[in-house]
């Protein structure tokens, strides 16, 4: 969610500019004073970080981490963001060089597949199981007595008075 | 010496809980009374050993005992009383005794407040208790005893972690084990009503306030880890899908779903079978969450415990529990299931939808935190599952249920009509609808802030729409009884979901950071706030040296706030702690923390922050906690002990005879 945040936030109020970007860590946050050509660059880099793992930390993004591989790995991300390279073209050279396990963000393939698709196939399929269960609920039930029933019973009932 | 008397209560509350887990399921199967009424001693021996055994390992912290291993890895004479004591759950042995303290607590509350019950329901609600609570005996005495004695003791101890000391993570693991835990009590309930092949209506009314109670606690105990990890972990994030995390939030979310599936069984006796299924599964994810953190299966920032030892014999267990559980299940439930009957358009269904949604995230959750083990033991290479991934898939499935949310509290039993709810529903659903377009084009707010809104206003118009209902034609004392505290407690805990989705909704899409680099003397602005950094000055605390710096903060020239953020020095740790200042506040926090020292100016790099309505996804959850606890303690439960208790003397008099 922290991705986002920043992307919105600093589109909201572009305050983009005159920002410098950083990076911290839970031990001891490391900021490195960076500037960008354009806003664009900036909020491209910060999606960035936020979305590559530090492969050598426990669980971290290399924009949380202070690793060195973190510190070397915004460097090059900064470089690349500022060459003018797409967020998928960084990406793309990350997963060369270090494989899929560098993206939080797995990419849809097909040992993905069921990743992704999974929970709406689980929500639909239960969803159409309420409905089928549903409906085979209501078919059990006996049929409402038609007219000629109730007046037969009504006579049942009215002989026993 | 008190250390071993600890040791000794805790091998002295294995025998007693041995003897609880048998004796009484035996004497329910045999119909013995007196076998049966074992379960109620035993059960209150169990947490009187086990709160000695706590209380000893208390006792060694207080007094800084380093002779045993625990005490010396997690404490020091430095560390000030109240961290001394919450260090004993600070780490894993610690808080495995605190996770068994506290299901003998909830063992002997069920035993000390479920006089109501049928002696033989009663004995196997605890048996079923104590055999869950035999296991983690077990698993303390042969994998993790805090009681392990150290030779030679160091002179002093290697201190608590930094980042547990502070209020929100003292109380936070309690809270959570209180939740986690309390959940063994719906799930003893279906098991022992699963071993009865029946399920009385009488049962399910007494187990909804324990349900409601544990799903309070562990609401309560979710929010306060993600208040601290916001606070402590000094880089203003307040949720990061870790392993860890996910492992509080699947049981949480099938919690969440049995106490709404509870309500329809206890109200028009349907869906039986789901609910027993769902009680099982609560607990089933609260152990499997413990395997996945006990085990260091899931690498993860934190796993403090990693030893093979543990994670197999954890697995083990809980094999063997939700095994026999679920075994249980697939032989017995047919025979309960049934219940009322209704309608498309019902309460009944649009429970059930918001069943449907509530279990799917859970797997949701189950499925990414599994996913990348799966296809690393099946050789299919190494993925990362990550917030991202989180994010994407959870919003879409949350939506719906917050839709739902926003009519289904006003909805009729077994039957009602979609005209009827139309009619009711258009003007609130009009001027939401134009609230969310007004915010969307007439303010830069994005279209995702501006639909997350308009969801939350939503929520809320169902809630006062639910109120106008209850009250209308009311006055005086019989709004007092219409405003029951069932009712209001669902209120406040719907209530409390629209205020956690607006908090949500403006941290992330209106929230503003930036990284400056300030020289003393110098100011940033930052949302029409100006910092003036007026340097860093030493600090010294109890067991750490800082540097301390003083930002004055304010708005139009008017003085907000000062704040002080921190570079802390723990004495037993090399590497600074980044401690961040937070100026709190309804609408908006203000949140600063340190970097380094940059350039010979005494200039330092600093991170500000300006998150609106943040402290709304904490003031949401703990409505929602509160709402749960008032539920709990609704007087119908309170009247029904005493009719059930008429039953039940019925009941018992046929065992005896």
């Amino acid at each position: 969610m922290r991705a986002s945040m920043r992307n919105h936030g600093l589109r909201v109020l572009a305050f983009a500019a005159a920002v410098l970007a950083g990076a911290s860590a839970p031990e001891a946050a490391v900021f490195e004073p960076r500037g960008f050509s354009t806003p664009e660059h900036e909020q491209r880099y910060h999606a960035l970080i936020d979305e590559l793992r530090c492969l050598v930390c426990q669980n971290q993004t290399i924009a949380d981490s202070n690793a060195d591989l973190a510190t070397d790995l915004r460097r090059e991300v900064y470089r690349m963001v500022e060459d003018g390279q797409s967020a998928e073209e960084i990406a793309g050279f990350m997963v060369a060089r270090y494989g899929e396990f560098v993206l939080y963000r797995p990419t849809l393939g097909g040992r993905t597949l069921l990743l992704w698709i999974g929970p709406f196939v689980l929500a639909a399929a239960g969803l159409a199981v309420l409905v089928v269960h549903q409906r085979r609920r209501r078919q059990a039930r006996p049929a409402p007595l038609d007219e000629a029933a109730r007046e037969r019973v009504r006579r049942i009932i009215e002989a026993g008075d | 010496m008190i250390g071993e008397l600890g040791h000794f209560a805790l091998v002295l509350a294995f025998v007693v809980t041995t003897i609880q887990g048998v004796v009484p399921l035996l004497g329910a199967w045999r119909r013995n009374p007196a076998w049966m009424a074992v379960a109620v001693s035993a059960a209150r021996a169990q947490f009187l050993l086990l709160g000695i055994s706590y209380l000893c390992l208390t006792q060694v912290f207080v007094v800084s005992d380093f002779s045993f291993t625990y005490v010396a890895q997690n404490s020091n004479t430095a560390l000030p009383l109240v961290y001394k004591v919450s260090a004993v759950w600070g780490a894993h042995e610690g808080s495995m005794l605190l996770w068994a303290t506290i299901l003998a607590g909830w063992g002997f509350a069920v035993a000390t407040f479920s006089t109501s019950l049928p002696v033989v329901f009663r004995a196997r609600v605890l048996g079923v208790m104590a055999l869950v609570s035999v296991g983690f005996h077990l698993f303390m005495l042969l994998t993790s005893n805090p009681f392990e004695r150290l030779i030679p003791a160091p002179l002093e101890g290697r201190d608590l972690n930094p980042l547990l000391q502070d209020p929100g993570m003292a109380a936070h693991p309690p809270l959570l084990y209180m939740g986690y835990v309390g959940l063994v009590v719906p799930f003893s309930f279906a098991v022992a009503a699963l071993m009865e092949g029946r399920i009385d209506l009488a049962w399910t009314r007494w187990t909804r306030p324990w349900t409601t109670t544990a799903w309070a606690f562990l609401t309560a105990g979710i929010m306060l880890g993600s208040w601290w990890a916001y606070s402590e972990l000094g880089w203003g994030g307040w949720w990061f899908w870790d392993p860890v995390e996910n492992a509080s939030f699947m049981p949480w979310l099938v919690a969440t779903a049995l106490i709404h599936s509870l309500a329809v069984t206890e109200q028009r006796g349907a869906f039986r079978a789901w609910t027993l299924l769902l009680a099982i599964s609560g607990f089933s994810l609260s152990l499997l969450g413990a395997f996945l953190v006990r085990s260091g299966v899931l690498v993860s920032v934190h796993a403090f415990a990693t030893d093979p030892a543990r994670g197999v014999f954890i697995l083990a267990f809980l094999t063997f529990v939700i095994g026999s559980a679920l075994v249980l299940y697939a032989w017995r439930a047919a025979r309960i299931a049934g219940g009322g009957d209704f309608e498309p358009c019902s309460r009944e269904t649009f429970l059930l939808a918001n069943n449907v949604l509530l279990v799917a995230t859970s797997a949701t959750v189950l499925l990414g935190t599994l996913y990348p083990l799966a296809l690393d033991a099946l050789g299919a290479g190494k993925i990362s599952v990550g917030p991202p991934y989180f994010d994407s898939v959870f919003v879409p499935l949350m939506l719906p249920l917050a839709a739902l949310l926003g009519f289904a509290p006003l909805s009729r039993w077994k039957r009602d009509g979609w005209r009827r709810l139309a009619e009711k529903l258009r003007v609130p659903l009009l001027v939401v609808l134009l609230m969310t377009l007004a915010l969307a084009l007439g303010t830069p707010a994005s279209w995702a802030m501006a639909a997350g809104t308009g969801f939350a206003l939503w929520v809320a118009a169902g809630v006062v729409l639910g109120l106008r209902d209850r009250l209308r034609h009311r006055h005086g004392a019989s709004v007092r009884r219409a405003l029951g505290r069932g009712f209001t407690g669902m209120t406040l805990a719907h209530l409390g979901a629209a205020v956690f989705i607006a908090g949500v909704t403006w941290t992330t899409g209106a929230g503003v950071e930036t990284d400056v680099r300030l020289a003393p003397g110098e100011s940033a602005e930052l949302s029409g706030y100006s910092f003036r950094f007026d340097g860093v000055s030493d600090h010294l605390g109890p067991n750490y040296r800082a540097l301390r710096g003083t930002l004055s903060v304010s708005r139009g020239g008017e003085p907000v706030a000062v704040l002080h953020p921190e570079k802390r020095t723990y004495i037993s740790q090399a590497e600074p702690m980044t401690e961040a200042a937070v100026d709190a506040g309804f609408t908006r926090d203000l949140y600063v923390a340190m970097g380094e020292e940059a350039g010979g100016d005494g200039a330092w790099t600093l991170r500000l922050q300006y998150k609106p309505l943040v402290r709304w996804i904490w003031l949401g959850p703990l409505m929602m906690a509160i709402g749960g606890l008032l539920a709990a303690s609704d007087r119908r439960y309170r009247r029904s002990h005493r009719l059930v208790r008429a039953a039940v003397a019925a009941d018992d008099a046929r065992v005896h005879a």
